[in-house]
């Protein structure tokens, strides 16, 4: 029940070196689009703990990805002529993690305000700080304002997207599958029920969301890295939306489905660009399509050793 | 009104407001062939007309994508309402259709000034005053003073036992959406009139701010929505002429909605409810 | 803390609670002490599940006062009472939903017995070893329900009884002192009150521990109640024996009406 986690860590992360080894290789296209997919699943895992397992309907979490990239770009930026290029690994690390941390600062600050709403109003008020922190960064002229921040070194690439995505996977699942992480699940299924069996909702919300935004945070920084420019506009509600999609098609705590959603829906926009116009009127279709007719998500096939729900 | 009987964020309601607005923009060349233009008769038959097709286009919305998830967890209607507000978006943003880039909203009504003492009234402006007085105590009435309205409020209070009691569920729902969305038509025309310029995604910030005034006033409660729209409004005005201040308006809204959710939840008007264990 | 060990496990004092104009319990005193079982009945809407609310911290009592174990519960959430020892189950079953029987008990564990985050995270022997005592201790509660074979079930497919026994089951896991079950015999038939009885008293003699038992079916409360108190209105109306309620006129007045 235990045992292969830690070895299916090790094991994936010495992959994604090993792929990274060869990336010269690969066509430049398809791994911008691979490190896109990994930073992907770290972002719908990340809300898949919050959304999903512990029932938090967050609408925001573009906002946490926002602070995460800003202060991991900011971070190098400052240090890029500082530093030896030998501990550039280390300065992309530390910026990522300062990034992750504030972030879950920020997550910190939505989870608390948001512990007695349920349902819409959780939604909205997410949805509200994510709003807030945009408006916050497009008038922040240390970071660029609105016209953004430019010239952020390209740190990113396979192995970092891939290892960080792995320890994302790792780290959430490991807590969820555990006795202590039941009360994720419990608090989800039954506040009031929960709260009589010793578990406490408010630790249990307020830990989502800090996690949950640390990673979004990570993720951001790994973004910024890799596009190597950042605009407030790119983190507004829409994009959280993309988010929260990954989560719905994937099921809402079903960590496999919500992994192959955030593949399935990075590489899409490829296959249909082709109909660039009719992209979005599609997808949107689907939407609707989806929650008339299979609102449990496409991959809910069965248990796995991942998922205990 | 939407949410006090459904019970959930109609995400679409800002894009009806949009498709009000571009109603007009369309029927406006229409009704000058018969009536002249920019006269108060033309302006009053475009709105009467706008607020039609928006109340049929909430029926419509309602009886495809909302009412076969009734019985499910509100968070499914939500998500479906974000895609109907992502497809009505984007296809009013497709070439085809409206196209992204703005449109100016032609003059409805002839347009004059009045000076009191130094304060410019323009006959817009009038009219948005009067015509949502007008629509507010018409609102009123029905809510109040009619059989539908009464059943609209025993459904909004138990649906159950407003079932029970007689009251078509479903006849009340779309009559509910109709006339939201022919109001939310309204609102588009009103808004055009003032800002002239009309895009597909000029109702999303107002729809979210629509909520916030509504869960400000006290969600469920109409007197409170409008109290609450009245405030939100006033807030961001005059936030707009404070420097320093201007740039964050749209986080004001926002920021008064997690104040509100934080001290007051039951919002200005309204009463709490408590939850039967 | 000291404990007088003659003071009541749990004690209410003149305990009440308004509801805007509504008092739904007005000034009810109450003792339970150690390995008693006590019954609380009373017309529907008497205010007894309000009075389990009060005790386990769902609501705050706007006057009054209630200790357990000699310590005030005022201003804990219920989720501090459960660790002090205070368990229920509810008149509309709340058991996980989409949590296996298994995971249903096994949240019930954490209050007690989970390591945290870092252990998870790590996964060492002695999280490994934690969570192994942690399953034989959920397996040894279901064997003692005979629900071991739902191990693996989603909750909400176990049968209606059954899903009431999970429920005990899950409340037992938090290793309770006082145990407060509401109307436990709900939709049973006969043969199932029965067995429900004899696992009540089974209960309160394994494990040690105190039931109050609010219940509408006089047979159970009768057959297994060593003392009952009577709501009605909100008001204690009278508190005894078995034998001494039924015959109380004030209490057949109540259940019958003028």
């Amino acid at each position: 029940m235990h045992s292969g986690a830690k070895r299916f860590l090790i094991a994936a992360i010495f992959a994604a070196a090993v792929v990274s080894c060869f990336s010269a290789q690969f066509n430049r296209y398809y791994l911008g689009i691979a490190i896109d997919v990994g930073i992907n699943i770290i972002l719908a895992v990340s809300l898949n703990l919050i959304n999903g397992h512990t029932g938090q309907f967050s609408l925001g979490h573009a906002g946490f990805m926002a602070v995460g990239g800003y202060t991991a770009a900011k971070i190098t930026i400052e240090l890029s002529g500082l530093v030896p290029p030998q501990l550039t690994p280390l300065v992309f690390i530390g910026a990522l993690v300062a990034g992750g941390l504030l972030a879950a600062i920020a997550g910190l600050a939505v989870g608390v305000p948001t512990l007695r709403l349920r349902g819409d109003y959780l939604a909205i008020v997410t949805l509200g700080f994510g709003e807030i922190i945009r408006v916050i960064l497009q008038n922040m002229d240390s970071v660029g304002a609105a016209s953004g921040l430019k010239g952020i070194p390209e740190y990113t690439n396979f192995f970092w997207a891939f290892a960080f995505a792995t320890i994302t996977v790792y780290v959430v699942t490991s807590i969820v599958n555990s006795t202590y992480g039941r009360g994720f699940i419990a608090v989800h299924d039954d506040e009031i029920a929960a709260g009589a069996v010793g578990i406490n909702p408010v630790r249990y919300k307020v830990t989502a969301f800090v996690i949950g935004a640390f990673f979004a945070g990570i993720a951001g920084g790994l973004y910024a890295h890799h596009k190597q420019f950042l605009s407030p506009t790119g983190f507004d509600f829409l994009k959280s939306i993309d988010i929260v999609m990954m989560v719905i098609l994937g099921g809402m705590g079903r960590t496999v489905g919500v992994i192959i959603a955030a593949i399935l829906l990075t590489l899409l926009p490829e296959f249909l660009r082709g109909f660039a116009e009719y992209r979005m009127i599609i997808y949107a279709l689907l939407v609707i399509v989806l929650m008339i007719t299979r609102p449990q998500g496409l991959f809910t096939f069965g248990k796995s050793k991942w998922t205990k729900t | 009104m939407v949410y006090g009987i459904l019970r959930f964020i109609n995400f679409a309601h800002g894009d009806v407001f949009m498709l009000g607005a571009f109603a007009g923009y369309f029927l406006a060349p229409v009704i000058n062939k018969f009536l002249p233009a920019e006269s108060y008769a033309g302006g009053i038959l475009v709105l009467i007309l706008a607020m039609t097709i928006c109340a049929l286009i909430g029926i419509v919305i309602e009886f495809l994508a909302y009412r076969p998830l009734r019985s499910r967890p509100k968070l499914t209607v939500l998500i479906t309402a974000i895609g109907v507000s992502l497809f009505i978006e984007y296809t009013c943003q497709n070439g085809h259709v409206f196209g992204a880039a703005p449109h100016a909203f032609p003059k409805l009504i002839p347009y004059t000034t009045w000076n009191l003492d130094g304060l410019v009234l323009d006959s817009n402006q009038i009219i948005v005053i009067v015509t949502t007085i007008l629509l507010l105590a018409a609102l009123r009435f029905i809510v109040q003073n009619t059989k539908v309205g009464t059943a609209m409020r025993a459904l909004a209070f138990n649906e159950q036992a407003a079932a029970l009691m007689g009251v078509n569920i479903n006849s009340i729902i779309s009559f509910t959406f109709g006339l939201g969305s022919a109001l939310a038509g309204a609102g588009g025309i009103l808004f055009a009139m003032n800002y002239t310029s009309i895009d597909p995604l000029m109702g999303v910030q107002i729809g979210l701010k629509a909520f916030v005034a509504a869960v400000l006033g006290g969600i469920g409660n109409l007197p409170g929505a409008a109290l609450g729209g009245l405030i939100i409004g006033l807030l961001e005005t005059f936030a707009g002429g404070i420097p320093g201040l201007s740039n964050y308006r749209d986080g004001i809204a926002f920021a008064i909605l997690i104040l509100i959710l934080l001290f007051k939840p039951a919002g200005l008007l309204g009463k709490s409810q408590v939850e039967k264990v | 803390m000291d404990k007088d060990m003659n003071q009541p496990l749990l004690q209410l004092d003149k305990a009440t609670i308004r509801f805007g104009g509504l008092t739904a319990v007005s000034e009810v005193d109450l003792q339970i002490g150690e390995h008693e079982l006590v019954g609380l009945i009373g017309p529907n809407g008497a205010g007894k599940t309000t009075v389990f609310n009060l005790i386990t911290g769902v609501y705050q009592p706007t006057s009054g006062k209630i200790s357990f174990g000699g310590i005030s519960t005022a201003n804990l959430k219920p989720h501090r009472l459960a660790g002090r020892g205070i368990a229920r189950t509810f008149q509309n079953i709340r058991l996980f939903a989409s949590m296996t029987a298994f995971d249903n008990v096994r949240a019930a564990t954490q209050l007690h017995r989970a390591r945290g985050i870092r252990n998870a995270l790590w996964r060492g022997r002695s999280f490994r070893h934690g969570e192994e005592k942690i399953e034989g201790h959920v397996m040894e509660l279901l064997e003692i329900f005979h629900l071991e074979k739902f191990r693996d079930e989603p909750a909400k497919s176990l049968s209606y009884g059954d899903q009431r026994r999970l429920e005990i089951v899950r409340a037992l896991a938090t290793k309770p002192k006082l145990l407060l079950l509401d109307e436990p015999a709900a939709g049973m038939n006969p043969n199932e009150k029965t067995e429900l009885m004899r696992l009540i008293q089974f209960i309160k003699d394994k494990f040690q521990i105190s039931v109050l038992l609010v219940e509408h079916d006089m047979q159970v409360v009768m057959g297994i109640c060593e003392r009952v108190a009577v709501l009605d209105y909100g008001i204690k109306i009278a508190e005894g024996k078995p034998d001494e309620i039924r015959s109380n006129p004030k209490v057949v007045e109540a259940y019958l009406g003028n």
